[in-house]
């Protein structure tokens, strides 16, 4: 998308998070969240005993438990401005969504064939299966396929890329979204969606819906959390009796307080993260969106960060773009020119990149101008994944070109033979990583087109990052093994699955899925869509075909490969944060404990003094920090739940090291600094 | 710590670990039908299923598993209750015992079911030779099988692949007590004779003692409390006697599953401080060993049953660290003297050893009270009032641990898995995965039954004595004013939810308030764990087992063992550290600030 980046704490957001915060008291907003909806009655409850002690009937002064229950109130305040922080943000990336969606005009074709006649209708009586015509400067009204012409066309407005793409019919490169604009020339659109089913729709909803559905993940998490609150009050309610009993054999004191009650339980809910659960999912939802991916749900992001395949395209995604016809090799006997010319012909008809280069390189080489394909007479033979060749048929010639063995196989049925030096010389193309296309002429064969793979560069870097994370990688191509072999090598794939075919994808993905490991991939063709349904993780670029969209479970409007890596790391961010806020939580108990322990129940027994370690001024100094500490934290991690933990690829083992001593050892450390100082800040300003 | 304590625990830990792996290897053999031993019992195993109807070909799903076990172990209560109201018209009496009163009758069959064994009776003075037989002893055999049948559905909930069932109950019950806990019994019950425990039918003996005893005789109303004076002492009378009554009985055969089953319920009141349950040192040794091995052997058959030994060595790491740790804690306390008896000229350098035997000594008491709080088993050679407040505090604080570190047989592991499940939820979330263990992913439903299972000890622990603190029936019991009657009060509560079932001594427990309540917090907390343990078996059996990546967690290594210790200790500091504030710590406190 293409609004700016907002600054964290940007004065934008802020304000109406601050009015949400408070419309965010409403109880059954509260009751969404059980644990903080503990503080919000806890809240209540010593605000109602303030009141009765203004009376003088109060359990302690009326200025403590004002104190007490200010701060339980601004807990709960700081939790809600959480929220509505992260809600803000991904309602700011809807806002600029839905100014895409603004009236539009289409003209809609009665005839596809004539496209001279059209009529104007408002885009949202748009159905699926019309056609519509859109002319330069004008918007494409909606989502669709391109079925006739060519046009450059801007997607900024969903990309955030100003470089103009290419839109054309057949191909992997005929989808276009609606809502982005024609720059030049014409095309013909079948519209494949709907209205309110567009790409728009879907993304605003996703924004809007993050807040609303939790993930399975996020669900076991508030089991957790509503488990431990469960605890805490079970703790905390009977220590009441505990202490009458305590004040009666010790004849000396008096119980401890309902308020220092509510105020150690507070303190000992996992309200950091429970406050900030939400926000963090919200977050992580955004970030996608800046990362241009469009999920389907929440649950696809979170399965993402459990990867442990990912299978690759080699084209596009490990190579740079398209193959470049390089070399004609021919076999003894055959000129190189008559081999070129040969392949020119094949190649006429062949809209592919690699066709092209091959007609570019005849003319480069051999000055072979194109040829007006009508004079000619010809009827092409379009590549098939089953045949795995292309060519023309010009009256009694029959040219092919294709891979060795598909040619092979059609020259030894039309009693032709296949030269040793050849298959040789096939293997030799291969073996450098290049991609060898024979040309056969009827039974006779020509020689070897070869082709070029050029790896991409700092690919393999990312390889071994996904390397260190788990996550094994599989590159998927067409080509023969001995050239998948060279290039899987060349960028350090762990594996690699030669001459797939849709089947031979399928059956590898069922095959590790079987074998208990969670498949992502990516693809665009129409032939990926069976494995993109398949696949545990599914990007779909956003270039590629309508079935390759529908098929995947999420799609990358760049429409680049190695986005998957991201998703990965945003899906495995999302846990860490949790997580690791969880483990801060409860790790903070401690502390509180040491703080708030003494302090309740020195009157009965004054020798418990001794387990105030870190010294606090006062009981109600020290209660009263705590309670600030734990009100405050929130605040000051609301950054890090709406960044994320920040990830790096290192194995399981070292990052959980790793943030056991920064979470846990932290959040065990953290509160004894942050409450003693609040405790001297109290009694320095003579508060308490 | 002495240098026979280090040897002690040294000698210990090295016998443990010695025979923990045959044994382990032992039971996951019999279990999964495997072990070359099923085919001489195999005649005796098919005449128990058609004698009971059992189709022992079916397997069942776990609420049919859960069902078959709450319906076993509800007829074994019925069984023991009904034994101790009708022995007086029954056999094997000698003595002549009268019925026993509803309520501790029902306390004591509720105990013994649930593998708790608290007593709230004194055994030679209440119950016939045919009551702790048919009924005691046949019950500890029964409440371990059951442990042990629970712990191994669960194992292989995580062991099978998109599986519906998770075994059959009653084939599992069967071949635990005749294939592991009948051959280990019989022949420990033989080296406990060995060493001079006691095994006859016959009637008490009085004896002439060689010296004349002289004693402080309490005096009681006529209602049988207790006389006090102004000051709330106990009056007493100066007595003398010459002779003495030896109890008799089938000792021997019960130590041994009492030990091996971790159960603990004594034949005698002073357990295993009593000379005909565990006559030497010796015994003693072996009785501590006795104790942990099932429990150890357990975590090793956990490992070769879902297939990665290693993952059964690292549970069994976490828990000898544990252990290793606190006995040194409680060897070390108890090794202090008591600042109150110095002041009276006893020599600090003994140490503290008011309530220990002296032909055990600290050490041996000390290594002992703290396996038998770790190990739900509950049997005592020593009072644990006696101990120092924080050496008492570890016998405590062990068994709030929730009976986890090795724990009760069976009982130990199943809830050690459940911490493992809720560590690794949390870990795994921190390393940005769906949080798995042993290749099962952890998810809502799971998350909900361990939460149940880890919540049901400490709410009724937390509970209990809460209610006996303001109940007029609950403070009567106690015998010690202060701090120190606030944790005889936490102490029965945390034995009995905990279903550990050692006294802590000094509570009068035999009363109806306390047989009903205690009765209460065995029985849930024994099958309230049970029954959410068996669903998450249940559902992690039907899951797809997932195969380890270099993104899974290793649940093997040092770093999970810590984090299993860690969520341990976590988890019963924020439980309990409150109530021990008010209990053992400032008992701790007081003591030494005032000497």
């Amino acid at each position: 998308m293409s609004q700016k980046k907002l600054a964290l704490f940007d004065p934008v957001l802020v304000k109406p998070a601050i009015l949400d915060s408070f419309r965010k008291l409403d109880p059954r907003v509260q009751w969404r969240n059980p644990v903080m909806f503990v503080v919000y009655v806890g809240s209540f409850l010593t605000t109602l005993l303030w009141f009765q002690s203004l009376e003088g009937k109060g359990e302690a002064p009326p200025v403590f438990i004002l104190a007490i229950s200010l701060w339980l109130w601004f807990t709960v305040l700081f939790a809600n401005f959480a929220e509505a922080l992260a809600e803000g943000r991904s309602k700011a990336q809807a806002a600029s969504l839905r100014g895409l969606k603004r009236e539009t005009w289409a003209k809609k074709l009665q005839d596809p064939g004539n496209i001279d006649q059209w009529q104007a209708i408002a885009a949202t009586d748009l159905r699926k299966g019309d056609f519509v015509i859109v002319h330069t400067g004008e918007i494409i009204p909606a989502d669709g396929e391109v079925v006739q012409g060519i046009a450059s066309v801007d997607e900024s407005a969903i990309t955030g890329e100003s470089a103009p793409v290419i839109r054309e019919s057949g191909g992997d490169f005929s989808a276009v979204t609606g809502g982005t604009r024609v720059l030049s020339d014409w095309i013909v659109v079948r519209v494949t969606v709907n209205p309110g089913e567009t790409f728009v729709d879907r993304m605003i909803a996703m924004v809007e819906n993050a807040k609303r559905q939790k993930t399975p993940n996020e669900i076991a998490l508030t089991i957790l959390l509503v488990a431990l609150t469960l605890v805490f009050l079970a703790v905390t309610v009977t220590l009441l009796p505990y202490s009458m009993f305590s004040v009666e054999v010790a004849k000396l004191g008096v119980p401890v307080s309902i308020t220092v009650l509510i105020a150690l339980l507070v303190c000992l809910i996992p309200t950091t993260i429970a406050g900030l659960l939400s926000a963090i999912g919200v977050a992580g939802m955004s970030r996608m969106m800046q990362a241009n991916v469009i999920a389907t749900s929440g649950r696809a992001v979170e399965a993402a960060g459990d990867v442990d395949i990912l299978l690759l395209d080699k084209t596009g995604t490990i190579t740079l773009g398209n193959r470049q016809a390089s070399a004609f090799l021919p076999v003894e006997g055959v000129g190189e020119a008559e081999l070129a010319d040969a392949a020119q012909l094949a190649s006429l008809a062949d809209e592919t990149p690699e066709g092209r280069s091959i007609v570019v390189l005849a003319k480069q080489k051999f000055n072979l101008r194109s040829r007006d394909i009508q004079a000619l007479n010809a009827s092409f033979v379009h590549f098939s994944a089953q045949t795995r060749m292309s060519g023309v048929d010009l009256g009694e010639r029959e040219i092919r070109k294709g891979a060795a063995d598909a040619i092979r196989r059609r020259v030894e049925s039309l009693g032709g033979s296949f030269p040793p030096s050849l298959a040789h010389a096939v293997q030799e193309v291969a073996r450098r990583g290049s991609t060898p296309l024979v040309v056969a002429d009827g039974a006779k064969v020509l020689g070897i087109i070869e082709l070029k793979d050029i790896v991409k560069g700092g690919i393999k870097e990312r390889f071994s990052e996904l390397r260190r994370m788990g996550i094994r990688t599989i590159m998927i191509t067409g080509d023969n093994h001995l050239t998948a072999a060279a290039i899987a090598a060349e960028a350090g794939v762990d594996d690699f699955l030669a001459e797939a075919t849709p089947e031979a994808k399928l059956a590898l993905i069922r095959q590790h899925q079987a074998e208990g490991r969670l498949v992502a991939m990516t693809g665009d063709g129409t032939n990926d869509a069976p494995a993109l349904a398949q696949a545990d993780v599914a990007v779909a670029m956003n270039s590629g075909t309508q079935a390759a969209k529908e098929a995947g479970n999420m799609v990358d409007l760049d429409s680049n490969p190695t986005k998957l890596i991201e998703v990965v790391e945003t899906g495995k961010q999302m846990l860490m944060t949790r997580g690791s806020l969880t483990t801060f939580s409860i790790a903070n108990d401690v502390a509180k404990y040491f703080a708030i322990i003494p302090a309740a129940f020195v009157t009965t027994y004054p020798q418990l003094e001794a387990l105030n370690i870190m010294h606090l001024a006062s009981p109600s100094s020290a209660v009263l920090s705590a309670v600030i500490f734990n009100a405050l934290i929130i605040i000051l991690l609301i950054p890090l739940a709406l960044k994320g933990v920040s990830y790096q690829p290192l194995g399981a083992a070292v990052l959980l090291r790793r943030n056991l001593l920064v979470y846990g050892l932290g959040g065990l450390i953290a509160p004894f600094i942050g409450i003693k100082l609040i405790d001297m800040g109290l009694a320095a300003a003579g508060l308490v | 710590m002495t240098p026979h304590a280090w040897t002690l625990l040294a000698l210990f830990l090295a016998l443990l670990l010695a025979l923990v792996g045959p044994l382990g290897r032992y039971i996951a053999d019999v279990m999964e039908g495997k072990s070359p031993v099923l085919r001489f019992g195999g005649a005796v195993e098919r005449v128990v299923y058609r004698t009971c109807g059992v189709r022992s070909e079916t397997e069942m799903g776990w609420l049919s598993y859960a069902l078959a076990v709450l319906l076993f172990n509800g007829l074994g209560a019925l069984a023991v209750f009904g034994l101790q109201r009708l022995q007086q018209w029954l056999p094997l009496n000698p003595q002549a015992m009268a019925n026993v009163s509803p309520d501790s009758a029902f306390n004591t069959a509720v105990s013994f079911v649930t593998n708790t064994n608290w007593q709230g009776y004194s055994g030679e003075s209440t119950l016939s030779y045919l009551t702790q037989m048919l009924g005691l002893t046949v019950q500890n055999f029964l409440s371990a099988a059951t442990g042990i049948v629970v712990v191994i559905a669960l194992i292989r909930g995580f062991a099978r692949h998109t599986a519906r069932s998770i075994g059959n109950a009653w084939v599992d019950l069967t071949r635990v007590t005749l294939y592991v806990l009948l051959p280990l019994s019989v022949l420990f019950s033989l080296f406990l004779v060995s060493q001079g425990a006691i095994q006859n039918f016959e009637g008490y003996k009085a004896v002439t003692t060689l010296e004349v005893t002289k004693y402080d005789n309490p005096k009681v109303d006529a209602t049988g409390q207790p006389v006090k004076d102004d000051k709330g002492n106990p009056v007493t009378d100066p007595a003398s006697t010459q002779t003495q009554t030896l109890p008799m009985g089938p000792v021997a055969s019960q130590e041994a599953i009492k030990m091996l089953g971790t159960n603990g319920g004594g034949f005698f009141n002073a357990n295993s401080a009593h000379p005909y349950e565990n006559p030497t040192p010796l015994a003693n040794f072996v009785q501590m060993l006795s104790i942990f091995i099932i429990p150890g052997a357990l975590c090793l058959a956990f490992g070769r049953m879902v297939g990665d030994a290693r993952q059964g060595w690292a549970v069994l790491a976490a828990m000898t660290l544990m252990f290793v740790v606190m006995a040194v804690f409680a060897m070390h306390f108890e090794q202090q003297a008591n600042p109150l008896l110095s002041h009276l000229g006893v020599d600090p350098a003994a140490g503290n050893m008011e309530g220990k035997e002296t032909r055990f000594g600290i050490a041996d008491s000390g290594l002992f009270a703290t396996i038998t709080t770790l190990a739900s088993c509950g049997a005592v050679n020593a009072m644990h009032d006696s101990f120092m407040p924080l050496g008492g505090l570890v016998p405590l604080w062990n068994m709030m641990l929730g009976e986890v570190v090795f724990g009760g047989v069976g009982s130990g592991l199943y809830g050690m898995l459940v911490f493992a499940i809720m560590a690794v939820f949390v870990a795994g979330l921190m390393i940005g995965r769906t949080p798995e263990y042993l290749g099962k992913k952890i998810e809502a439903y799971e998350m909900k039954m361990v939460s149940i299972a880890i919540l049901v000890t400490p709410l009724l622990a937390l509970a209990g004595t809460a209610a006996a603190v303001r109940m007029a029936d609950g403070i009567a019991g106690i015998a010690n004013p202060g701090a120190h009657g606030f944790t005889e009060i936490l102490y029965a509560f945390t034995s009995s939810a905990n279903n550990n079932g050692s006294a802590f001594a000094g509570l009068s427990a035999n009363t109806p308030f306390y047989n009903v309540a205690t009765a209460i917090a065995m029985w849930f907390g024994r099958f309230g764990v049970i029954v959410p343990v068996l669903a998450l078996a249940g559902s992690l059996a039907a899951k797809k087992r997932l195969a380890p990546t270099g993104g899974t967690m290793p649940t093997h290594g040092p770093l999970f063992i810590v984090l299993l210790i860690g969520t341990v200790l976590l988890v019963g500091a924020l439980n309990y550290v409150p109530a021990l504030a008010l209990g053992p710590v400032v008992e701790h406190l007081m003591l030494f600030a005032a000497h």
